[in-house]
């Protein structure tokens, strides 16, 4: 034994989608572990087609995960403060993985498969890539051992993202349209299950889709022979999130963020508040009373220049009071925007703030998100 | 008129003592949608590989060295309203900025076009 890690060399993988993105132009980079396509034709250019058609999204490296068991229902709420048990079958629900002292070791999507006899309930969930395995290792060592966890390796994730994303998926797999936002379904395209949720990470109407690896380039060349479809890149889903004000894991969240702080209260479910029986029930509750010190706010910032990542939310002094923790160009607004933790007085929409960023100051106003107006489909009207 | 670049990818057109700097095609197809270019002000001293101007992508932001050591004479200023100018035209209308050179022997540890061309082959 020694008492450092050897140094390893971790090689980057590929996944199921790999080759098709590299025959399509997709330029590859490193991310979470994978290559991964950053961009096709340009982010630009692919942040507006998503907004005003539909964009093809791998998003393959995140984790896909099943739960089953007697009692998954209550073993998974004990992680996290969701409503599991209030949830309907085959809706979704967003929910964050908490530690013991009530930060957020991961933000995720889980929806309730239908129960069948022999097989019992199941639970499916999507967490983000980077931290797919820190969250396996906690969930194994804090899940009663009844509860069994498959992570689907065999699997790709597509999303299909975009006001057309649901007549080029209809075309495929009729049926689809009738699902309204997080609401979610098991169907068949030519002899492949499909598990299809209509939800996304863009604000825009669409549908994640969990396809077995073997039949990944098949649909995704039926998707983009549609007119309305193209392959897109990471560089414009974090622009689209971030105009949805989203927050992006690792970046907007992490485990010395709480769910208060992160601005993320909706999560924190009225059953599960009245119980107080999640991860440092005790301390976000009294935070949610009191208000946390800092709060994720959005930023419309002045002029041209993006403030991005790492930039210091500054006083009159020049001290240093918050942080950035994304920002960048938006596309569908014509300017720069930013997330950041700011102090609670002046996270109220309107407060004008500055912001440092090498050696140079910007002005900023505090801006209630989405920067974009979400488009989700929530039924007939 | 003869043309140099660096190995940051900026070139440096040369007429008498002026030098007129902007990036190359292939460093603005590897930074994408350019949306915000921050050129030097008018009499600004600088020396060779100083950092000279700054360009945004929608990614990321990266610095513009001095090829070589001058005096700015100019920035450009279009590039404020269409910093895209750098994407459609780089060696062209989506020049950075114009100086006059202090000591042309700089201009010899530079490449040329055809150097330049086999560097980036290579990459």
């Amino acid at each position: 034994m020694s008492d450092h890690d050897e140094d390893v060399i971790i090689e980057t993988l590929a996944l199921p989608l790999d080759g098709w993105h590299r025959a399509r132009g997709g330029r590859m980079v490193e991310f979470a572990g994978y290559w991964m396509p950053v961009q096709y034709e340009g982010i630009m250019a692919e942040h507006l087609w998503t907004r005003e058609s539909a964009g093809l999204f791998d998003v393959s490296h995140m984790g896909q995960i099943t739960f089953r068991g007697e009692g998954v229902v209550p073993a998974l709420e004990a992680l996290m403060p969701a409503d599991i048990a209030g949830l309907a079958f085959n809706r979704a629900r967003y929910s964050l993985l908490l530690d013991e002292n009530g930060g957020i070791l991961d933000d995720l999507m889980l929806t309730r498969q239908a129960a069948s006899e022999e097989d019992g309930e199941q639970v499916y969930m999507v967490v983000n890539g980077a931290t797919k395995y820190d969250d396996i290792g906690h969930m194994i060592e804090h899940l009663p051992d009844e509860i069994t966890l498959n992570l689907m390796e065999d699997h790709a994730l597509l999303a299909l993202q975009g006001p057309k994303a649901v007549d080029a998926l209809s075309r495929l797999i009729p049926g689809v349209e009738t699902m309204v936002f997080m609401q979610a379904g098991s169907f068949d395209w030519q002899g492949h299950d499909l598990w299809i949720s209509r939800s996304g990470y863009t604000g825009e109407d669409g549908f994640e889709i969990s396809v077995p690896a073997e039949a990944a380039e098949a649909f995704a060349d039926a998707l983009t022979a549609q007119p309305e479809v193209k392959p897109i890149g990471l560089g414009a889903r974090d622009s689209l999130r971030l105009e949805a004000g989203l927050p992006l894991y690792g970046h907007d969240l992490s485990p010395e963020t709480t769910p208060v702080a992160a601005d993320l209260g909706f999560a924190l479910f009225k059953r599960r508040r009245e119980a107080a029986d999640f991860p440092a029930a005790a301390r976000i509750l009294a935070e949610r009373e009191s208000g946390p010190a800092t709060k994720r706010v959005g930023l419309l910032v002045e002029g041209r220049q993006p403030v991005r990542e790492g930039a210091t939310v500054i006083d009159a002094s020049g001290a240093e009071i918050g942080r950035v923790t994304s920002g960048g160009f938006a596309p569908s607004v014509g300017a720069p925007i930013a997330m950041a933790y700011v102090p609670l007085a002046m996270a109220t929409p309107g407060t004008r703030i500055q912001l440092s960023q090498r050696g140079k100051t910007h002005a900023a106003t505090v801006t209630a998100m989405p920067f974009v107006p979400h488009r989700y489909f929530r039924g007939a009207k | 008129m003869s043309r140099y670049f660096t190995e940051d990818h900026e070139w440096i057109r040369i007429d008498g003592q002026t030098g007129t700097v902007g990036i190359s095609d292939y460093a603005q197809g590897q930074l994408g949608d350019i949306v915000f270019v921050d050129v030097p002000e008018q009499g600004k001293g600088l020396s060779k590989g100083d950092e000279a101007a700054v360009v945004e992508s929608v990614k990321a932001a990266s610095d513009v060295y001095s090829p070589v050591s001058g005096a700015v004479i100019e920035g450009n200023a279009a590039l404020a309203d269409e910093p895209a100018l750098v994407n459609s035209d780089p060696e062209g209308e989506g020049w950075f900025f114009k100086l006059t050179l202090s000591d042309p022997s700089e201009l010899d540890s530079l490449m040329d076009e055809t150097a330049y061309e086999a560097f980036v082959a290579k990459l």
